[in-house]
């Protein structure tokens, strides 16, 4: 099963609520993911980059790691931890802080990465999980969630989705996926990191090198229309943009709706039934193989 | 309170659960309902087994007037997965699309959609017709076994696949046909066999005439002499 959730906001008149509307989209889809949840939220982007991190030990030492991060970047690092996550700023490159962390701190995942995302999860009860992080609380242009129902993977928290691996990118998805294991080793050959052995990551994977080799986002999911094979319903998010697919059949359950405020889909309509304005809504269900796709100009 | 004497009753969904709802309809023998703020919610009217009307204001979830017997339900918006799964008399009918596998199953009775169905349409159909207003997606039809899926708008790939006996027409484009189905003849009893449709189901304007028939070519399902040493 699974439950995917995704807003993104047409005008600027919904952006204190953002977060507060994906909680309530969110907690329509308990039933279908019950094991563990996840959000992403596209806030104002800052100047410098901005990670998160998530430690499953009880023992992580924060303000260490940021200090040998500082050390090794030879920029600042600034670190705010919230739960068992936390908030890591820097002047210096995101990407190549990801990487160094990856190398060099094994006790932790690195979550997110960018000017505008944050990424937050965890396992259990979905609504626990959103007031865990705040989710209600935050602002922005569009968020992304989702609730699991583990298939693939063990039910852990950095196998909860959404799953990031490129700057500000991130993808959410109800299905499987046959040949990740094949696709994970060609997109490491090419340099691509990945931290667990889900096949979502691997997807999320795919289109953030595509799309760091120059494809736009519709682009990015247009050649994975061709590569990936299973059965998939993608929400994916960009620092612009917003993008819905679904494999050739159709497997997986979705409905899109829109007004002159908002974008959303979800797996079920109950979700976007929470939403202001739904009643002069166009709904409708994508079609298979089609992207359904939507971004502000940079 | 004596249920039989319930008519033109709101049920509201705000304040009532699906269960309540459909423990009230159940309840009832005759009479007229109307559901309100459905939100999507599954498995609304489902299993009713009364000659009542139920009026459903707003978007349906998944099965909705799922197994119907004898009721007329009517939804004012869209609906979701498996509408009117294996319905076994009386009408649903939907003023919006409808999501994957409407009808399915169905042994009787009447489905109209007005707008689009998605995949799957008519899977496995028993009996049930189908009337679409709009168009239907992929495996519409698929493994069908009797009754007639009527579509205005256009089929989507491997239309009737593997199908048994059920009777095909479309007004627009086919995308593809299954395997083992084919276009036949539209021959005077089929044109006069659709408009009896297209009028039961609230299409008298729509000419009979301007559909493609489909149907099964019945080399799946008849064993054949060739195939003996296969098994």
């Amino acid at each position: 099963m699974c439950g995917i959730v995704g807003l993104y906001l047409k005008s600027e008149n919904l952006s204190d609520d953002l977060g507060r509307l994906t909680a309530l989209m969110l907690h329509e889809m308990r039933g279908r993911g019950p094991d563990s949840a996840g959000f992403a939220v596209y806030g104002t982007p800052e100047k410098g980059s901005k990670l998160v991190l998530l430690s499953e030990t009880d023992s992580v030492d924060w303000t260490s790691i940021g200090k040998r991060l500082e050390a090794a970047q030879g920029a600042s690092v600034e670190i705010a931890p919230i739960a068992n996550h936390a908030v890591l700023r820097t002047e210096g490159d995101g990407q190549a802080a990801r990487d160094w962390l990856i190398a060099n701190a094994p006790e932790v995942t690195v979550l997110s990465v960018g000017q505008s995302i944050e990424l937050f999860k965890g396992i259990g009860d979905p609504d626990l999980v959103a007031e865990r992080f705040d989710l209600a609380g935050r602002s922005g242009t569009h968020a992304i969630a989702h609730t699991r129902m583990a298939t693939e993977s063990a039910v852990t928290t950095a196998g909860s989705h959404p799953f990031s691996t490129g700057a500000d990118t991130c993808l959410v998805h109800n299905g499987s996926l046959s040949n990740h294991n094949g696709l994970r080793r060609r997109l490491e050959k090419s340099g691509e990191r990945f931290q667990t052995e889900n096949d979502s990551e691997v997807a999320a994977g795919y289109l953030a090198a595509r799309m760091r080799m120059g494809d736009t986002l519709s682009e990015a999911v247009e050649a994975a229309l061709k590569d990936l094979d299973g059965f998939y319903t993608f929400a994916i998010g960009t620092a612009q943009g917003f993008a819905v697919v679904r494999d050739p059949i159709a497997c997986k359950p979705a409905v899109m709706a829109e007004t002159d405020d908002w974008v959303a889909m979800s797996s079920e309509f109950r979700a976007i039934a929470k939403l202001p304005g739904v009643e002069h809504a166009r709904i409708w269900e994508p079609k298979p193989s089609e992207i359904y796709s939507w971004s502000r100009s940079a | 309170m004596s249920v039989k004497t319930l008519s033109n009753t709101a049920l509201d969904l705000s304040t009532l659960s699906v269960r309540e709802v459909n423990r009230i309809l159940h309840a009832a023998e005759d009479g007229a309902f109307t559901v309100l703020h459905p939100n999507g919610a599954h498995a609304l009217a489902c299993g009713l087994n009364a000659p009542i009307d139920v009026s459903i204001q707003g978007h349906a979830g998944y099965y909705c007037a799922g197994m119907n017997k004898a009721a007329s339900v009517t939804i004012d918006g869209t609906a979701g997965t498996g509408l009117a799964e294996n319905i076994m008399s009386g009408t649903v009918r939907v003023t919006g699309d409808a999501s994957q596998s409407a009808g399915a199953s169905g042994h009787g009775g009447l489905v109209v959609i007005e707008g689009d169905a998605s995949a799957r349409c008519g899977i496995s159909m028993k009996g049930v017709d189908i009337v679409v207003g709009g168009s239907v997606g992929h495996m519409s039809a698929f493994m069908a076994q009797s009754g007639i899926l009527a579509v205005l708008g256009d089929a989507g790939e491997a239309l009737g696949d593997s199908i048994y006996e059920a009777h095909l027409y479309v007004r627009g484009k086919v995308a593809g046909l299954g395997a083992d189905c084919v276009e036949k003849e539209m021959r005077p009893e089929h044109i006069a066999e659709l408009r009896a449709l297209l009028d039961r189901a609230g299409y008298p304007d729509v000419d009979a005439t301007t559909f493609r028939r489909y149907g099964s070519a019945r080399t799946l399902y008849h064993f054949h002499v060739d195939n003996v040493g296969t098994y």
